[in-house]
């Protein structure tokens, strides 16, 4: 998918108007099949961009286009169609704890299935094989039938990751992917995001923390700083000099000491009788 | 230490004028309640009244227990728990799209800044045809009802169904959209429709308190059913009623057991639902 952000300012729903913007002024365009990196430190704006190129949030100023359209200016029909064609993963995965993981990796697929289908598969997965591959690329195959409130934050992270790959996108937006894993489940996760895309020729963009995985698996790195677009370079030209740019007054995340956060647990509140 | 720090006297809790001010308020407000209540505890313990009420209450010592009687009371039961079962099944018919339609997180407007006009108008129409489907008591819709389709089972079954109905859509919206909606969300915008979003998302997020609540009213749906059979709408009820009339307290306090046991099984019945679910 091709992507044009021209001077774009983008907000989070839930801001103060008062507050300066998430993004501000913000220019970009992305060729089809690009794997890009997002980096910068916490608060640069790294989650509203990949949200504003997801079609999730409306951009205050400037304009977006997706293929040469302009997605807001799309009837809702149409809309809803492109956005069946991309997939935003966010940096909690989004998983029912209730819910297992073979239904949880194969929702991944929903808007290119009707309803009926959809249903079908709730009373028997239709995908299995498809959904076990998905996983086994993430080392998570054994759990393909276990309950995701079973799962540790490391395992949910890449179930969620597994998702993205199952729905087949043409763009692929995830967000900060590797919090929860450790060293060597990052750099295959990350590996497999980038051959998942690389043989579905879609294009790619990632936030990351870890900064020196970002340089060794992407082209192209995007430094992102206040809402601002520091540098977009590719990455044998990244110097450790605009590194530590980027993170000034922030080094010990460019450290990666700051970036290895467990995703707050999901574990289902007991359920209370209510007298209504 | 307390030397160092100075500890005057006007140092007081700056919360607690507001406090007093607050259960005064509380008091007086609640005294016209009482008196237009016709609030007189102490009659409970007047002689004239306590004899009539001692003697009505002793009648129903010992429970009838004969063969005869346990085989109606038994048949009339299972009818009782027919009205509710069927009376709640026909209120998830009801419940289910409405309380849908009425949900705000389903609303695809809604996920990028403000919903449109009219998904916002339904979802009100909705929840103005669920406040009228409720705040009719079901003796009063069991009431239209016998004159419609006759004494029976049926009225009860229908005015369970429209009271419940109405209860069950605005408590299962609510329930939806009091739950976690991150995955919902998450799936709708990446392209998947509402329903679909609706069973891959919102349900498993929300399951084990929809059933818990269902139960619950299941509960209610049997002590209504009691109620109803008060106006002819049959079931266990309808006998109670008989034997009320006859003074025949023996009769009703074998009826008021079989409801305790009833209410003590769907109690177990909740309880296990939701470990199973948990």
């Amino acid at each position: 998918m091709e992507l044009k952000l021209k001077r774009v300012n983008a907000r989070h729903p839930a801001a103060h108007s008062a507050v300066s913007p998430a993004l501000k002024a913000f220019d970009l365009s992305v060729a089809t099949g690009e794997h890009i990196a997002v980096i910068g430190p916490s608060g640069a704006g790294k989650t509203t961009l990949l949200h504003v190129l997801a079609c999730a949030l409306r951009p205050s100023m400037g304009s977006v286009e997706i293929d040469g359209r302009d997605p807001w200016q799309l009837p809702r029909r149409e809309l809803r169609r492109l956005r069946g064609q991309l997939f935003l993963a966010p940096q909690v995965p989004p998983l029912p704890p209730r819910q297992r993981v073979v239904t949880a990796v194969l929702a991944g697929r929903l808007p290119r299935i009707s309803l009926a289908h959809s249903l079908r598969s709730l009373f028997y997965p239709t995908g299995i094989a498809q959904a076990d591959a998905a996983l086994a690329r993430f080392d998570v195959a054994d759990k393909l039938f276990a309950r995701v409130d079973r799962l540790s934050g490391g395992e949910r992270q890449r179930v969620g990751l597994a998702r993205a790959l199952v729905a087949q996108s043409r763009l692929l937006l995830v967000d900060e992917p590797l919090s929860a894993l450790d060293p060597s489940r990052a750099a295959q996760a990350v590996q497999s995001l980038v051959e998942g895309a690389r043989d579905s020729g879609a294009t790619l963009l990632a936030t990351l923390h870890d900064v020196p995985m970002a340089l060794r698996n992407f082209p192209r790195i995007i430094g992102l700083r206040e809402g601002a677009l520091m540098f977009d370079l590719p990455a044998a030209e990244v110097s450790p000099a605009r590194l530590e740019a980027l993170y000034a007054q922030k080094l010990d995340e460019l450290q990666g000491t700051g970036a290895f956060d467990e995703p707050p647990s999901a574990k289902p509140a007991p359920v209370v009788m209510q007298c209504r | 230490m307390s030397a160092v720090l100075p500890t005057p006297a006007s140092r007081r809790d700056p919360a607690w004028w507001g406090r007093v001010f607050w259960i005064l308020a509380g008091a007086v407000l609640l005294w016209p309640m009482l008196v237009l209540s016709e609030f007189k505890p102490w009659q409970l313990l007047a002689p004239d009244s306590l004899t009539p009420a001692l003697k009505f209450v002793a009648g129903f010592f010992p429970p009838r227990l004969d063969a005869d009687f346990l085989l109606m009371v038994a048949r009339e039961t299972w009818r009782t728990v027919a009205i509710a079962t069927a009376g709640l099944a026909l209120a998830l018919v009801l419940a289910a799209p409405l309380a849908l339609l009425s949900v705000r997180v389903l609303s695809l407007s809604g996920m990028a800044g403000r919903m449109a006009a009219g998904p916002a108008a339904l979802r009100v129409g909705v929840r103005g045809l669920l406040v009228v489907l409720r705040s009719v008591p079901e003796l009063i819709w069991a009431l239209v009802f016998v004159r419609v389709v006759g004494l029976g089972v049926t009225a009860g079954v229908l005015a369970i169904a429209l009271t419940y109905g109405g209860m069950l859509g605005k408590v299962y919206g609510e329930i939806l959209e009091s739950g976690d909606a991150h995955a919902t969300i998450s799936l709708m915008r990446n392209g998947a429709g509402r329903l679909q979003a609706f069973f891959y998302g919102l349900l498993p997020q929300n399951a084990a308190e929809l059933t818990s609540y269902t139960v619950y009213r299941w509960e209610c749906a049997i002590r209504s059913s009691a109620v109803l059979g008060f106006v002819g709408a049959g079931g266990l009820g309808q006998q109670m009623d008989a034997s009320m009339k006859m003074f025949n307290g023996s009769e009703v306090s074998t009826m008021l057991l079989v409801f305790v046991a009833l209410v003590a099984a769907t109690d177990r019945m909740s309880a296990a639902l939701r470990k199973a679910l948990g």
